[in-house]
């Protein structure tokens, strides 16, 4: 559009030595420069999109299209992670560079099936759902770049998810010939079920050389601190049932079980607690008479009583998330999102993004040792405390917990403020739940000082041309022994502000206070009022009775022993 | 015309095509080269220009639901074996509190620490001895090794570089010979320096078994998280208790100073921790980025010298490093041979933002602040992007930082008594586990140490954080009225004192505190009210009893009342809704200053009137109900007793209490007469007012609690707050609190 405009203005000259006919057909031409440009312009910023959405449709899928990689028996293995790494030793940060917007770049390697030399997969379930998710959602976002070489993280495209369906060996090997691999430097892979029985480990065993970790489950044994990352295990749960958000308050029971896979010992020990505290208690367990299926998931019973999962878990204060074999359970992701304050006896365990996350106001740690004493410790905590944790509960499974997107994005998030920690998201940013984002009120100037009198004030006053009342203001305020300076802002167009001790006579300033007696004045200003409340989508100004006077303001008192002793004598 | 014409739609054409091809044609085989350069480590099956691209269609869930857990049923061996075996396996560099901490002792007792006897001929450090010293006088102290659950050695374990004259010999045989050692289990080891040229490992040279490490400049690698507790290096000269402030008086917009950037100190030229400072230079701009470094030290420094020593050291000694502490935005903390230096605590109490380069470092008290508020964490590696790292801060950002500096500083940081008690209170912390504090609480005003999680786990029955969480305070007060004269006649104050403050729209109940040695009076000999009367036998009938933090205070505000105090309804409300506005502060009537006796060389305590005050007494005052706990909890023993034994003192306690957390002076509302110096004489004689020696001891109590707050904590005021209209030329019936003015 500007270049026709620069065009259009230039033609003046040429033209009046011609016939208006020829303005037409400069006129055509220039469209159809313009237009060849315009269409070159399209082609030259928009092929990437042009060509995936063609490929899209092409692709659509297709995970069996995915270029087949057989490894060789020999073909080497990653070291076991280091457990001494940190982002500093083992994290090229080289790689991520300075840049304006303090983003890291993230790199997904293009999917491809790892077979071993007779043919046979490396994980039993290829790709799964929940990771397809997690990289598509990785993609779309602001971190993501397709260019390998610019890339300051790489996730591969390898499900690692659940440990259980995993070959260990075989996997170690194909992520060792991931192109960028290098011993693992900047690699992130993500892991939600580790170990395997009998011992369960609390990290991925697949030997992963440097590579972060993003685990469900960590124990403090495996975690390596500001290096790893502890995520949720994703519960199915979050996108198949819809919980709407209740109000925070009490609920019909007290303490909630509700996780099929209870140590018998601590089954046992919680059925102690339920004889002695009877109805505030519901230990749930799965229904033995139902027929197998997917529902059963859904299902909870207690002495033949059938109760809905998850929607039980919004009828208590507190639900019980114990252990299992693993640090890391699912039935977290569904406590929090029934708005339930999960009481948590894994001891050891790492809590979800436990790095920016703070679990106190969300959750109660109880040692495994304890769980006796559960009932007296939950009794203690206040009331108010309880609905506190409620929220936060909800709002942590909200932003954190609810989708793969939020999983990944969270850890990304983490990663990223680790790289640029002067960017960082704040505690109030990662903690506060909306509603207190918007109730709080926190001073830029939060550090309780008195400042000292010497540096005195400068005194601002606005002007407009009311020179006479101006210049009385100036002559008032220039007697006060602590200003410093004294700052006119001459607020008008039209006239020079005076100069020097000359005074100039204003017939419109009669009155003393004419703005403040002017009734449209007034109608303006409550407009004002109105409109900024509106902007701010609440009304922040708070009203208060009090007025600050000098101690001994108006008391019977001798006048000059007073500090301000000429106060209020208007 | 016509050829010209022609001649002229011929050109543009051409001009179109030339153009076309220039920003289309062209670059199809450029973009493919493109992707060749991309993919050059291609390897088979990774085809060209491949990515991550969304797949649809079925895909099987990661997990299937009910399937993990039931294999996990059977497979899992019992937890209580489980937690034994771990406690086995994981000690010494593995250990955490659940394997090497016998949480049991605590639980017995308390949290209490105990000190082991000095040994004769045991030479403690001026550092050591401070440290045992701000133990023994804090609240967790015992002298009974049965009711302890943290131990700390009497034998010197700060300096444990073998070539300082510090260095203690032989603590290996010393340590095991004593017979409460049990492997180090609930013991605590504070260590400053550790291991020496050329290595600085951080070993100390003895087992330490199961015992917790305290330690300064410990590296992430040894450091065992919620287990040991890395601590600032302080030098000889630290105090003890009080300590300095922060050097920031007041805020300035722009927050920027003089300098950006600074840094004065040694280059090592080789060896362990010395490449960061010999790369300096290459930052160092001479104008805002200031990066000195000097080669000389040590005896033998010309050896190493190198090209630009002479120039640096000409430059070096140019400036001066306090000048350039105070007047700079941000100051430069990288390593020395050791991770952490003065350095850090000199640039966090100059309200310099420190910009660490120490890689590797778990910083000081890593577990519970949270560094990024107050500190740029730099990387070693990325020295050279540092300058355009900083100058990319905004501007409220480095007003946020600076603040906290001094905010931490404060807190946690200008005593050794701070420094120690942070330590213990960090353990105590993880004893409690459920009862711990939130980051909040660490990391906002007034900090972790006068936030006492024991009292609440809910933020809002604090004082400090309405506004930062947008929570409402609760809209009732409750009066405490401390009673200490019998009850013979129906128009004595204290009744009268009842029925107005009953009378109080902000008033949901009144204690009345029954300090008197004469039995309790009859139910009907109190007037009836609207709100409910509890009356509460004192316990022991000590001054103190009146601030114990009574379970029927359900209100967030207290009124706290003498009997003989004379206020009328209006008053009262009028102070509610100031103390609304202040909720952690005491508002209140009658107020007395202190002053620095520079004759005596000491505090003077004066009840003149005078332009300002510092303390608001608590005979007449209304402020939140956690002061009471405070007052009961963290002050010591020894402060309460000489309160009770002097039945005096106690409201002197409290301004100091409540100051010391708060920074800030208390607030005088307008009386409606002149309190006290009127009443005094005519209707409680027995009151101790009365009493010649009661002003005396009032000076020995501002100079006893000045001794032990190791500062100061009175902050003087010159402002009263009085109802908006007070005694403005207006009708009084324009006036809401019109009572206050009438005499």
């Amino acid at each position: 559009m500007c270049a026709a405009g620069k065009y259009s203005s230039r033609g003046p000259a040429l033209i009046p030595r011609m016939k208006t006919k020829h303005r037409i057909y400069y006129i055509t031409l220039f469209t159809v420069v313009l237009l060849g440009l315009i269409a070159t312009g399209m082609f030259q910023f928009w092929p990437h999109s042009i060509e995936s959405t063609a490929e899209w449709t092409l692709e659509k899928g297709s995970v069996h299209d995915a270029p087949l990689i057989r490894l060789p028996v020999s073909s080497p293995i990653p070291e076991r992670g280091d457990l001494s790494c940190r982002m500093h030793t083992c994290f090229d940060v080289y790689r991520c560079g300075y840049n304006p917007k303090n983003r890291i770049k993230v790199y997904i390697y293009p999917l491809q099936r790892f077979v071993d030399e007779l043919g046979v997969p490396i994980s039993s379930t290829g790709l799964s759902r929940e990771y397809n998710e997690l990289l598509s959602s990785i993609s779309d976002s602001d971190f993501y770049t397709d260019d390998v070489t610019r890339a300051c993280l790489f996730i591969p495209s390898i499900d690692v998810l659940n440990q259980n369906s995993l070959r260990i060996r075989e996997t170690a090997q194909a992520l060792a010939v991931l192109p960028r691999w290098d011993k693992g430097m900047n690699h992130l892979l993500f892991n939600m079920l580790p170990g395997g029985p009998p011992d369960y480990n609390t990290a991925l065993d697949v030997p992963r050389d440097r590579a972060l970790l993003a685990g469900g489950g960590f124990s403090t044994w495996t975690y390596r601190q500001g290096y790893d990352v502890s995520i949720p295990v994703y519960s199915p749960l979050s996108a198949d049932v819809v919980l709407s958000e209740r109000q925070p308050g009490p609920r019909h029971y007290f303490i909630l079980s509700s996780q099929t896979a209870i140590h018998r010992e601590y089954r046992a020990e919680l059925e102690r607690l339920k004889e002695e505290n009877g109805e505030a208690l519901l230990l749930l367990d799965k229904c033995s008479n139902l027929s197998q299926g997917a529902a059963i998931a859904r299902k909870r019973c207690y002495k033949g009583q059938v109760y809905e999962y998850p929607e039980v878990l919004q009828e208590s204060s507190f639900c019980v998330v114990l252990r299992g074999a693993r640090l890391g359970q699912a039935a977290l992701s569904d406590v929090l999102q029934a708005g339930c304050v999960p009481v948590i006896l894994a001891d050891s365990y790492i809590l979800p993004f436990s790095e920016v996350l703070d679990w106190k106001r969300a959750s109660v740690v109880i040692p495994e040792e304890k769980l006796s004493e559960m009932y007296t410790i939950l009794k203690s905590i206040p009331h108010r405390q309880v609905e506190e944790m409620q929220r936060q509960a909800r709002w942590f499974w909200e932003a954190y917990f609810s989708s793969m997107k939020a999983i990944g994005l969270t850890t990304l998030q983490i990663i990223n403020d680790r790289i640029y920690p002067y960017a960082a998201r704040t505690y109030e940013q990662w903690n506060n739940p909306p509603v207190v984002k918007w109730s709080s009120v926190n001073s830029p100037l939060f550090l309780p000082l008195i400042p000292p009198r010497a540096p005195g004030f400068t005194a601002v006053v606005l002007t407009y041309d009311r020179v006479e009342s101006l210049f009385r203001v100036i002559t008032e305020i220039s007697k006060v022994p602590s200003l410093a300076k004294l700052l006119v802002v001459w607020n008008n167009q039209n006239k020079s502000p005076p100069e020097g001790e000359k005074k100039f006579k204003c017939p419109e300033c009669t009155a003393i206070d004419g703005l403040s007696l002017d009734q449209t004045h007034m109608v303006e200003r409550s407009e004002c009022i109105n409109k900024f409340a509106t902007v701010f989508g609440t009304m922040p100004l708070k009203v208060v009775e009090h007025r600050a006077d000098p101690v001994l303001y108006k008391d019977d008192f001798p006048e000059k022993l007073k500090s301000f002793p000429n106060i209020g004598s208007l | 015309m016509q050829a010209k014409k022609r001649y002229l739609i011929l050109f543009s054409a051409g001009t179109c095509l030339i153009l076309l091809f220039c920003f289309g044609g062209i670059q199809v085989p450029l973009s493919r080269r493109g992707s060749h350069r991309r993919d050059d480590r291609s390897l088979t099956g990774y085809h060209l220009g491949a990515r991550w691209r969304r797949l649809s269609g079925f895909m099987q869930a990661f997990s299937t639901l009910g399937k993990d857990s039931s294999d996990e049923l059977h497979g899992h061996m019992s937890p209580r074996q489980k937690r034994d075996t771990n406690s086995g396996l994981y000690t010494g560099k593995r250990c955490r509190m659940e394997t090497c901490f016998d949480f049991s002792l605590c639980e017995r007792n308390g949290y209490k620490v105990y000190l082991y006897p000095q040994l004769k001929g045991e030479k403690l450090s001026e550092s050591y001895q401070n440290i045992l010293a701000s133990i023994e006088g804090s609240r967790f102290y015992t002298p009974d090794p049965g009711q302890a659950c943290l131990f700390v050695l009497s034998l010197d374990t700060l300096d444990r570089d073998q070539l300082s004259p510090y260095y203690v010999h032989n603590l290996k045989a010393k340590i095991q010979g004593l017979p409460l050692w049990n492997e180090g289990k609930n013991h605590i080891i504070f260590n400053l320096y550790s291991g020496t040229w050329p290595d600085y490992t951080e070993d100390l040279g003895f087992d330490i078994g199961l015992a917790m490490l305290a330690k300064a400049s410990i590296s992430t690698e040894n450091f065992r998280p919620n287990f040991d507790i890395s601590i600032p290096l302080f030098s000889k000269d630290h105090p003890r208790t009080g300590g300095e402030r922060g050097y920031l008086k007041h805020n300035t917009i722009p927050p920027y100073r003089k300098y950006m950037l600074v840094f004065k100190g040694k280059r090592y030229l080789t060896g362990i921790g010395s490449d960061t400072r010999n790369a300096l230079y290459h930052v160092h701009n001479s104008e805002d980025v200031v990066l000195l470094t000097t080669c000389k030290h040590g005896k033998d420094w010309q050896k190493h010298k190198d090209a630009r020593c002479d120039k640096d050291n000409a430059e070096y000694d140019k400036y001066e490093y306090r000048e350039m502490l105070y007047n700079s935005t941000f100051c430069l903390v990288p390593r020395g041979r050791r991770l952490g230096s003065f350095r850090f605590l000199e640039a966090l109490q100059a309200a310099c933002v420190p910009v660490m380069l120490s890689n590797g470092w778990e910083l000081p008290f890593s577990e519970i602040i949270d560094w990024k508020t107050a500190a740029v964490i730099g990387d070693e590696r990325l020295l050279l992007q540092i300058p355009s790292t900083v100058r990319s801060i905004h501007q409220d950002k480095i007003l946020s930082l600076r603040q906290q500096t001094q905010f931490l500083w404060e807190a946690y940081f200008n005593s050794v008594e701070k420094i120690v008690l942070t330590t213990l209170e960090i353990i105590q912390d993880r004893v409690l586990e459920h009862w711990s504090r939130s980051s909040l609480m660490w990391n906002s005003h007034p900090g972790g140490l006068f936030a006492l999680p024991q009292y609440s786990g809910y933020l809002g029955d604090f004082p400090f954080y309405y506004a930062t969480l947008g929570i409402k305070l609760h809209p009732k007060f409750t009066a405490v009225i401390h009673a200490v004269s019998p009850l013979v006649s129906q128009s004595q104050p204290i009744l009268k004192l009842l029925v107005a403050v009953a009378k109080s729209q902000y008033c949901a109940q009144i204690i009345v505190l029954w300090n008197c040695d004469k039995p309790l009076p009859a139910k009907h000999r109190w007037p009836a009210t609207s709100v409910p009367v509890i009356v509460i036998e004192g316990e022991n009938k000590v001054m103190s009893s009146r601030f114990l933090p009574y379970e029927n205070i359900l209100t967030d505000a207290v009124l706290s009342l003498d009997e003989d105090t004379v206020l009328s309804t209006t008053e009262v409300d009028f102070a509610f809704t100031v103390w609304q506005s202040f909720p952690e502060r005491i508002v209140g009537y009658p107020a007395r200053s202190h002053f620095w006796d520079s004759n005596k060389e000491r505090w003077g305590y004066t009840s003149k009137w005078t332009n300002d005050y510092s303390m608001v007494l608590t005979g007449a005052a209304m402020f939140h109900r956690y002061y009471h706990y405070l007052y009961t909890h963290y002050l010591p023993t020894s402060l309460k007793n000489m309160v009770d034994q002097l039945a005096n003192c106690e409201d002197i306690l409290m301004n100091f209490l409540v100051s010391s957390v708060t920074k800030l002076p208390p607030i005088k509302v307008t009386q409606k007469k002149q309190y006290k110096e009127t009443m005094m004489g005519q209707n409680s004689r027995a009151s101790r007012w009365a009493d010649p020696d009661h002003f005396a001891q009032r000076q020995t109590c501002m100079n006893k609690f000045a001794n032990w707050f190791g500062t100061m904590p009175l902050v003087h005021s010159q402002m009263r707050l009085d109802p908006v209209l007070f005694k403005d030329q207006v009708s009084i019936l324009r006036k809401k609190y019109r009572e206050i003015e009438r005499l």
